[in-house]
């Protein structure tokens, strides 16, 4: 009898302890600020379909805040939407838009600081100058959101998903377009970012600075000004990315800056200018990578260091390698190179005569880029026939002494 | 002068040199075609066929058809035809059944194997470069009663634009690497239609690379509507020029 008079009190306390909270025309509450003022922790606050104007509303308790067929809130390009300080709070389903633009300020639609798990899930947020700004936080999911920015100049438009000073983030699923930097990562360790697509930003898709111990695994990176750009970090994983046509005269697919220790592996790198550009990076493995109708797949400069190409396919590029001094401190083994022309007596697979990478003309367009204009011509290949058989201006140790004869299996991310 | 192109057309078509270059071609093309299993790498190959082999076949061909067809214009001379009507039909006989050829050996090929702008530009500047060295051929064996002579200066004009050329571009480029030079590289690659043909077709091959650096003010300039009709436009000049010159003294010969 005493059992049960504590589960009815119980059953009781329930709904007091986790209420819903509807939010809408003609609901008990018309505008979500009065909605979070009078929501506790654990409440859902449930926003109907509309516009909503909103002058940031500062969301500090553990609330859910679900939008159904994601409701407009509008930032009257003036302000920010939400400010995210706290922990286990979830946003999901809504449709930010038009908030506003600072010159003095990171303006974000939805600005995340000093809270830990978050989810921010399924959200659609346009014309924002930042996306999802978040500081100093750990512990939170960004997945499966659409972000739209203003596409303008580089000054006047902020990154998609800006991360500065956290850990343990899961970013996954998202879709980045017209940012800044599709995903920001500044100070961000112990992080995961997975199966996004970020096209057509006007910087970087994706860009890491003194990130550390972080992986980045099956996103697609296409059409970005200046392609992904990975600088001053430690122990990061690149797996199964793909970089697709980022073309112009600073674009890479891949720009590695001051980079230790990572590792590159099973990527595609298709139709950039530069696939991988490294300069200043140590000790990082590209392994079973392919590269495929590049201007030069690799720009491996001469500050690098113990660096491994090894098993990767390199296909149909312009140059294979492209290098800027004759001190070569990396390896390259057995890798498949479409314009080898050795032979293999023994049949082992191997080549049995050393390939250069780099050719002469790389190395010419390297100093002078107008030549570029006899790219194809007659002389060109004369000149690297010559050069090949007798290496004199190209590194003599750029080479791959076993390289494969056929090519790897690779899969290729289409 | 239609009439007295299409007996240049049978005279030439009957000499059989006609027929094996067109079969040369073809067989190259398409062995080139099925032995790469990537069809890009083919037409690279291609590429090399038609700027180096099709300018060179075209010069020595029309200068030793012009030589051996000698008394054919000296008879017609006799006639009540005009010298340039004389001398056009002759070229364009020549031109015609050289482009046809080049047309049935490399065209059907890439239609058949790598339909798209590439190859039709390929096509198109591989036809425009035979038109402009017969007629520079013409020109050069205009100047000459010697055969031997002849074809020497035939063969140095296409070594100077297949090779030697491009040897002082990179001179000229690498001396002046100092200067700002976008504006000199477009201007010389303009003075050799064998470049101009080679930018044409690399600017639809090689995007990527060429967005880099200088390439992203190539594509803007050659990429554009304007650029390629300013190609061709260029290598138009290219055929009608010395064509001209021809034409011009050949009225003035003395015979």
């Amino acid at each position: 009898m005493k059992n049960l008079f504590l589960i009815a009190c119980v059953l009781m306390a329930l709904p007091g302890l986790c209420r819903t909270l509807v939010v809408g025309k003609g609901q008990t509450y018309s505008t979500i600020r009065e909605a979070v003022a009078a929501a506790q922790d654990r409440d859902t606050i449930l926003v109907k379909k509309g516009t909503y104007y909103i002058n940031n509303i500062v969301i500090i308790k553990s609330i859910y805040l679900i939008g159904e067929n994601y409701p407009l809130l509008h930032g009257a390009d003036k302000y920010e939407i939400f400010t995210v300080s706290g922990k286990d709070i979830t946003i999901k389903g809504f449709h930010f838009t038009n908030s506003g633009y600072s010159a003095m300020n990171d303006f974000a639609s939805v600005k995340i600081i000093d809270a830990s798990n978050i989810i921010f899930e399924n959200n659609r947020v346009t014309n924002a100058y930042f996306g999802v700004h978040i500081a100093n936080s750990h512990h939170f999911t960004i997945r499966s959101n659409y972000f739209n920015g203003l596409t303008k100049s580089e000054q006047t438009t902020g990154n998609g998903i800006h991360l500065w000073k956290c850990n343990n983030a899961l970013i996954e699923n998202n879709e980045i377009h017209g940012h800044r930097d599709g995903i920001y990562f500044e100070f961000v360790t112990q992080s995961l970012i997975q199966k996004n697509f970020s096209e057509g930003n006007i910087r970087y898709g994706l860009h890491f600075m003194f990130s550390n111990d972080n992986w980045y695994v099956e996103n697609t990176f296409k059409n970005n000004g200046a392609g992904v750009a990975v600088m001053y970090s430690k122990q990061v994983h690149m797996l199964l990315n793909h970089f697709d046509s980022n073309w112009g005269a600073a674009a890479y697919g891949l720009l590695l800056k001051e980079i230790n220790d990572s590792k590159i592996d099973s990527n595609t790198f298709y139709q950039n200018t530069v696939g991988i550009y490294m300069e200043g990076t140590n000790r990082i493995n590209v392994t079973n990578n392919v590269f495929k109708a590049n201007g030069w797949a690799a720009k491996v400069q001469a500050s690098c260091m113990d660096n491994t190409f090894f098993h990767n396919n390199f296909l149909s590029n312009t140059f294979d390698v492209g290098t800027n001094g004759t001190l070569v401190l990396n390896t390259f083994n057995n890798n498949y190179w479409d314009k080898y022309e050795g032979y293999d007596l023994n049949k082992d697979g191997f080549g049995d005569v050393a390939y250069h990478p780099v050719s002469m003309y790389s190395t010419i367009v390297e100093n002078s880029p107008n030549t570029l204009m006899l790219l194809r011509s007659f002389m060109v290949s004369l000149l690297d026939k010559a050069e090949r058989a007798i290496p004199s201006l190209t590194p003599e140790n750029l080479r791959d002494d076993q390289p494969l004869m056929k090519g790897l299996k690779l899969k290729e991310k289409k | 002068m239609l009439k007295l192109s299409k007996y240049v057309l049978y005279d030439i078509v009957r000499s059989k040199v006609i027929i094996a270059y067109t079969l040369f071609l073809m067989a190259v093309s398409f062995s080139l075609f099925q032995m790469e299993d990537n069809s890009g790498k083919a037409v690279l190959s291609l590429l090399n066929i038609v700027l180096i082999v099709v300018p060179l076949i075209s010069m020595v061909f029309s200068t030793i058809h012009y030589y051996n067809s000698y008394e054919f214009i000296e008879l017609m001379l006799s006639q009540p035809v005009s010298r340039t009507k004389i001398l056009l039909s002759e070229y364009l006989g020549t031109a015609l059944s050289l482009s046809s050829s080049f047309l049935i050996g490399v065209g059907i090929p890439v239609v058949l194997f790598y339909f798209n702008s590439t190859g039709i530009s390929l096509v198109l500047t591989g036809c425009l470069l035979t038109f402009i060295f017969t007629s520079l051929a013409f020109f050069t064996s205009v100047q000459s009663r010697d055969k031997a002579r002849g074809i020497g200066a035939a063969l140095m004009l296409w070594f100077y634009f297949a090779l030697i050329y491009d040897g002082l571009v990179l001179l000229v480029l690498f001396t002046f690497s100092d200067y700002p030079l976008e504006k000199l590289t477009l201007l010389l690659s303009s003075l050799n239609p064998v470049d101009l043909g080679r930018i044409f077709i690399m600017l639809k091959m090689d995007i990527s690379a060429l967005m880099g650096y200088t390439g992203a003010m190539y594509k803007d300039f050659f990429g554009s509507g304007t650029g390629a009709l300013y190609t061709i436009g260029i290598m138009l000049l290219w055929m009608i020029t010395p064509l001209l010159l021809a034409v011009r003294s050949f009225n003035r010969k003395d015979l």
